[in-house]
């Protein structure tokens, strides 16, 4: 049964993806052309990325889904200017990117949060760089850490957090500095199951509340769709991307619709498509 | 019961803890104290606390150690200052940085084998008897060590966090300043509490050679004219400033780190 489904996906997935690449009328957000990443070994090179090309539009929640070692982080990176793409470009806003910017806030799955820097400080430390002034620095930490719902915390230090709260001062801190695109790396993958669902509703709040765009990279299938408009499933390593696949549940989403037919009848295709590769890397 | 405190890794209770320690310190001075007051060992060698005492009260009465712990402390701190105000930028450089590391690391791991008292002779050459090559001791002491704990700290900075820090709009000097230097700086601050401590070992080596003052001089001068009163008072004397000034490392780095603390204080 599996091997059946693998025979359709894989038919249909390069012309899928390429359809996908050809820019529209409007120019998308983002544009991944080609992006791809070879690393020099002592053995010889190891082809980390194949070239891959996607678009994400603007306010688009995007998520990327992938086994462990498919090369996902190196597209997120490759997009923060974090890290060099050995062939193609990465286009935001139709310019070239070209190292790291704050145009392009990240939150990392490790905890980020300035250790010395109490939770308000740590919201603006990217405002205080550009210079903002006191006054709306202050302004925004308030709305952010209301969005986040840390009111009353903004005196505490990060030891003083738990796993959640730390990661929603990231997404804050990442907010406030007002990015295009706020690229997300496994954001919630160190929290336990409880919180990564509350977690996932918060963000979703944030992310209507700012209609930014959104690159969020998970290997939790319930996590992708819960959170996306679309679904990249990647394969293994070598990492190229496999399939694109829309998520049309209502908006606003809310935690029920985990279990509703529609949900599921999801969460089988991705399963089925994600399943393929780790048996894949597995072997 | 008394089970419980020999069990690995095991918390005991807080007094049983305060009160081992103190006894250890009496278990000393019991033996210190049977071995001289019998007469076991001459009096020549080992004197009796009583005596240790009694030259200390006189010492400090006089005035005259006064002097030494004040000319003491300030090669060695001044030894120590150069080397700080050097080491620990380039430290935080070769930590940060690996083209300064590459330059740096060998040269400094290569001289830090060398015993500072070894360079004594040539200081003396170079620089003379003076107060500049007593504190160079102290410098060359403590200098590389210092350094290289520095570049370690610098080094131990988590990669995520620089990289997070360019994500929100850093630049390189913005980087050292706002992220690398605050988060090694509890560790350059516990560096220095170390190596000041070793700073004071190397006192002594320094006021060996050319010295007519300090507490250095002071052993020297007692051991030559049969002193051991007055050699103990030295040495317990430095053992008490290098106590102290650890004391105080520790206190500015709780009163300066609270965020190390989960209750904050």
């Amino acid at each position: 049964m599996v091997t059946q489904k693998q025979d359709t996906t894989t038919e249909s997935t390069d012309s899928k993806i390429q359809g996908d690449a050809i820019p529209k009328t409007t120019t998308p957000k983002l544009e991944i052309k080609d992006v791809g990443k070879i690393f020099k070994t002592k053995s010889g090179e190891t082809v980390a990325l194949e070239k891959t090309s996607f678009t994400v539009e603007d306010g688009e929640f995007v998520t990327i889904l992938g086994p462990s070692g498919c090369g996902k982080s190196t597209i997120l990176r490759i997009v923060a200017g974090l890290e060099e793409s050995t062939s193609g470009q990465v286009l935001l806003d139709g310019q070239e990117i070209n190292g790291p910017g704050p145009d392009r806030g990240m939150v990392f799955q490790s905890y980020t949060l300035y250790p010395w820097l109490n939770v308000k400080d740590n919201i603006t430390f990217g405002l205080k760089l550009k210079n903002v002034p006191q006054k709306e620095r202050d302004d925004l930490a308030r709305h952010y850490l209301q969005l986040i719902g840390l009111v009353g915390f903004e005196k505490h230090y990060p030891i003083q957090l738990s796993g959640g709260m730390k990661q929603r001062v990231a997404i804050a801190r990442a907010l406030a500095n007002d990015p295009k695109i706020l690229i997300m790396d496994e954001p919630f993958g160190a929290l336990d199951a409880q919180t990564r669902t509350i977690m996932q509703e918060v963000l979703l709040k944030a992310w209507e509340e700012s209609k930014k765009t959104i690159l969020f990279i998970t290997h939790d299938v319930d996590e992708s769709i819960f959170l996306a408009d679309s679904v990249y499933v990647m394969t293994a390593r070598p990492g190229r991307l496999k399939k694109k696949i829309p998520i049309t549940l209502e908006r606003p989403r809310e935690f029920s619709m985990k279990s509703t037919v529609e949900f599921g009848n999801y969460k089988e295709e991705l399963l089925s498509l994600i399943r393929e590769e780790s048996l894949k890397s597995i072997h | 019961m008394a089970n419980k405190w020999f069990t690995p890794k095991k918390e005991i209770p807080k007094k049983i803890y305060t009160s081992v320690g103190f006894i250890t310190f009496l278990v000393v001075l019991g033996l210190w104290s049977i071995l001289s007051y019998s007469g076991f060992v001459n009096a020549i060698f080992l004197p009796t606390p009583t005596t240790v005492l009694a030259t200390a009260v006189k010492l400090f009465v006089s005035g005259d150690i006064l002097l030494d712990i004040g000319i003491s402390f300030s090669r060695v701190f001044t030894g120590f200052l150069v080397a700080a105000l050097i080491g620990i930028p380039l430290g935080i450089l070769m930590g940060s940085l690996r083209i300064m590391e590459g330059a740096f690391e060998p040269i400094i791991g290569f001289i830090r084998y060398m015993p500072a008292s070894a360079f004594i002779p040539l200081l003396i050459l170079w620089i003379g008897l003076g107060e500049a090559e007593k504190m160079s001791v102290i410098f060359l002491g403590t200098f590389f060590q210092l350094t290289l704990m520095v570049m370690d700290v610098t080094k131990n900075v988590q990669n995520d966090l620089i990289d997070v820090s360019y994500t929100l709009g850093a630049k390189n000097i913005q980087l050292f300043t706002k992220v690398i230097l605050p988060a090694s700086l509890p560790g350059i601050v516990d560096t220095l509490r170390i190596t000041f401590g070793w700073a004071w070992t190397y006192l002594v080596v320094a006021e060996i050679v050319g010295a007519s003052s300090g507490l250095g001089h002071m052993i020297m001068q007692a051991s030559r004219f049969l002193q051991p009163d007055k050699i103990i008072v030295g040495i317990l004397i430095i053992g008490l400033l290098g106590l102290i000034t650890d004391i105080m490392f520790k206190s500015i780095y709780r009163a300066s780190f609270s965020w190390m603390r989960k209750d904050g204080f």
